[in-house]
C-alpha cells in the first residue's frame, strides 16, 4: 500500500467499483459534495494509477461462442540480477496473455491465455510461450466453467423476491 | 357461534392491504412500498446455518437462547454502545423484534395502562399494545420538528395511566434520528413519570450522518428501558426472523415466562445465523451501510429535483416526502401514482396521522430502479401541475 486516500477518495472508488457508468453528477449527489471535488478525485486517482481503467465486463458466452481460457503454469530458469521480472515482462505483452503471476510452488509463473479454441491456445503455448529461452517446461490446464471471476458471482438469480408492499 | 375477540374485530384493517390486491393485477412496477433490505444475507452468514444443519443441530435451545450467543450480544452492546448486560438474565433471544416487543407488552401491562406511541411509526406498535390490553396514546411528531418527539410536548399525553412510552429511532417511515440531548429530555420525562421506555432500534445501524444513540446508554434509562433489537435491517436478515432484548433481569424475567409458553426458543439456526453475523459480519454491514447511504443521497436529490420535496433522512432506508403541493391525498396520491405510472409507494398516514400528507419510499432498491422512479414520478407530479 503506497497511496493515502481519504475516506471521501475511499467512497468514490466503492461507489465506481461497482458501477462505473456513475456520471460525476451522480456522484458528486451520492457522495455529498460538488462535482468539481469529484473531478479532482476522478483525477488525482487516476494519475496515481489507483484506478486504472475503465473497462466492461461482457459475457460472450451469452452472444457468440464463448473464448476459450487456459491456466499455463510454467517452470522458468530465473536470471541472475533480474529473477524472473525479464521472462514476466515478455509475457504480458502478448495480446493472448490475460493475466501473468509468479506464484509459490513447483512451477515459477502461471499465466492465463484466452483464445478462440483450443487449438488457438494449444499453438501459443506450444510455439510461443515454451520457446522462451528460460522457460523449462509447461502445464496447460483448459478452464471448463467460470463460476466466479473478479470478485462477482454469476449465474445469482436477479428477481427481486420481497412482497411488494411490506409495512 | 359466538363473536370473535372484540378487540382483534375492532382492529382496523392494515392501509396497505389494497396496494397488495392492485399490484398484484399488473406488470413493470417499481416498488418502493418495501419494508426490507434488497442485499442478501451474506453469504459467510448462510453458509454457518447450512454447516450447522449439515452438523444435525436442530434441536430445541434454552428458552433465553444459546447462550454464546447471548454472550455475543451482550459484548455487542458494551462494544458499540457502553451499555452492559448480564447475558444470563438481561438478554432473551426472540423471534424478530416483533416477538419482543409483544412479549415486552404483555410484560408490563395491565388492562387500561396507557402507551405513549410517537407517530408516525411502524403499524404494529398499536395493535401490539391493545393485543396486550394497553391503550395506545398516538404522540403525533410533525415534519417541522423533524418528526421527532419533543420532551416539552409529551406532558399533554401523560395521565396517572401512563406506563410506557414507546422510542424508534431511526424511525420506520419517516428515516428520523433523534440526538443525544433530544433523547435524555425525553427519557428525564419518563423518569420523572416513572415510565417505562422501550426503544426498538432494530435501524440502529443505518444511521448515517451521526452515531446512533442507543436509549439504554443514557443517564437514567438503564433500569427502566426494555431494548429491542435484532438482524434484520443490519445483516439484511429479514427472513430469520431473529431479534434480541436487553432489560433489566426482573423484565427480562417476566418476559421470559410469555416467551417459553409461547414460542419455546428462538429457530435454532437462525440462532446459529446471528452468533455468525456478530463475530465476523461487520465488514459486510459496514459495505451494505455505504451503498443506502450513496443510494438515500441519489433518491433524495432526485425527488426534490422533479419537484417532490423531501428532506435528507438521517437514518433507516427510507425517504418520506411531502406530497401536499400535488393536492392529492396520501393515499389518493400512491393510488394514481401506482395506476399511472407504476411506481408503488405508500401513504404516509398508514403509520399514523402525524403522516398525512406524506408517502414512503424505500430506497433499498437497485439504483437503476431508483432513477427510473424518479423518472415516472416527476412525470407523474407534472400531470397534476
Amino acid at each position: 500500500m503506497s497511496v493515502t486516500i481519504s475516506d471521501l477518495e475511499e467512497q468514490f472508488l466503492k461507489s465506481i467499483e461497482s458501477s462505473a457508468r456513475l456520471t460525476d453528477d451522480q456522484l458528486a449527489t451520492m457522495l455529498g459534495c460538488d462535482v468539481s471535488t469529484v473531478l479532482d478525485i476522478r483525477v488525482r486517482l487516476e494519475s496515481l494509477g489507483v484506478i486504472a481503467g475503465y473497462r466492461t465486463r461482457i459475457r460472450w458466452e451469452t452472444v457468440t461462442s464463448p473464448p476459450v481460457e487456459s491456466f499455463i503454469d510454467l517452470a522458468v530458469q530465473p536470471e541472475r540480477g533480474y529473477g524472473y521480472d525479464r521472462i514476466a515482462d515478455r509475457i504480458k505483452q502478448f495480446p493472448e496473455v490475460v493475466s501473468v503471476h509468479l506464484v509459490t510452488g513447483s512451477q515459477d509463473l502461471r499465466v492465463v491465455v484466452r483464445g478462440q479454441t483450443m487449438q488457438d491456445v494449444a499453438s501459443f503455448v506450444a510455439e510461443r510461450l515454451a520457446t522462451i529461452d528460460g522457460v523449462r517446461g509447461t502445464a496447460t490446464r483448459f478452464v471448463l466453467k467460470c463460476y466466479k471471476q473478479e470478485g462477482d458471482a454469476f449465474a445469482r438469480p436477479g428477481n427481486d423476491e420481497r412482497l411488494a408492499v411490506t409495512p | 357461534m359466538k363473536s370473535l375477540s372484540t378487540t382483534v374485530a375492532n382492529l382496523p384493517a392494515s392501509g396497505i392491504r389494497k396496494f397488495f390486491d392492485l399490484v398484484a393485477e399488473m406488470d413493470d412496477v417499481i416498488s418502493l412500498g418495501v419494508g426490507e433490505p434488497d442485499f442478501v444475507t451474506p453469504w459467510r452468514v448462510r453458509e454457518a446455518a447450512i454447516h450447522s444443519l449439515e452438523q444435525g443441530r436442530t434441536t430445541y435451545t434454552s428458552n433465553y437462547g444459546l447462550l454464546e450467543l447471548r454472550d455475543a450480544i451482550s459484548q455487542l452492546s458494551v462494544s458499540r454502545y457502553g451499555v452492559a448486560y448480564n447475558p444470563r438474565n438481561e438478554v432473551l433471544v426472540t423471534v424478530g423484534v416483533s416477538e419482543g416487543l409483544d412479549a415486552a407488552f404483555r410484560a408490563i401491562l395491565n388492562p387500561g395502562d396507557e402507551v405513549l406511541v410517537p407517530e408516525p411509526c411502524y403499524v404494529s406498535y398499536a395493535p401490539c399494545v391493545m393485543f396486550a390490553g394497553g391503550i395506545p396514546v398516538p404522540v403525533p411528531t410533525s415534519a417541522a420538528d423533524g418528526f421527532k418527539v419533543r420532551a416539552d410536548k409529551l406532558s399533554r399525553y401523560i395521565t396517572p395511566n401512563t406506563k410506557a412510552i414507546l422510542l424508534s429511532y431511526p424511525t420506520n417511515p419517516t428515516g428520523a434520528v433523534m440526538g443525544r440531548q433530544e433523547l435524555q429530555d425525553v427519557v428525564d420525562v419518563a423518569c420523572a413519570n416513572d415510565l417505562y421506555i422501550l426503544t426498538d432500534e432494530i435501524y440502529d445501524r443505518l444511521s448515517y450522518d451521526a452515531p446512533h444513540v442507543c436509549v439504554a446508554s443514557l443517564a437514567g434509562a438503564r433500569e427502566r428501558t426494555i431494548l429491542l433489537n435484532g438482524f434484520s435491517k443490519a445483516y439484511a436478515m429479514t427472513g430469520w426472523r431473529i431479534g434480541y432484548v436487553c432489560a433489566p433481569a426482573p423484565i427480562v424475567e417476566a418476559m421470559m415466562k410469555i416467551h417459553q409458553y409461547t414460542m419455546l426458543c428462538a429457530p435454532i439456526t437462525s440462532q446459529i445465523a446471528a452468533l455468525e453475523a456478530i463475530r465476523n459480519g461487520e465488514r459486510d454491514v459496514a459495505d451494505m451501510v455505504d451503498d443506502y447511504d450513496r443510494r438515500r443521497r441519489m433518491f433524495v436529490a432526485g425527488l426534490n429535483r422533479v419537484g417532490v420535496p423531501c428532506e435528507l433522512p438521517g437514518g433507516a432506508f427510507y425517504a418520506f416526502p411531502n406530497i401536499e403541493h400535488t393536492g392529492l391525498d396520501a393515499s389518493t396520491f400512491a393510488e394514481r401514482l401506482l395506476q399511472q405510472e407504476r411506481v408503488l409507494v405508500v401513504p404516509g398516514d398508514v403509520f399514523g396521522p402525524g403522516g398525512t400528507g406524506h408517502v414512503r419510499c424505500c430506497y433499498a432498491t437497485a439504483p437503476k430502479l431508483l432513477e427510473e422512479a424518479i423518472v415516472r414520478i416527476g412525470r407523474f407530479v407534472e400531470t397534476l401541475s
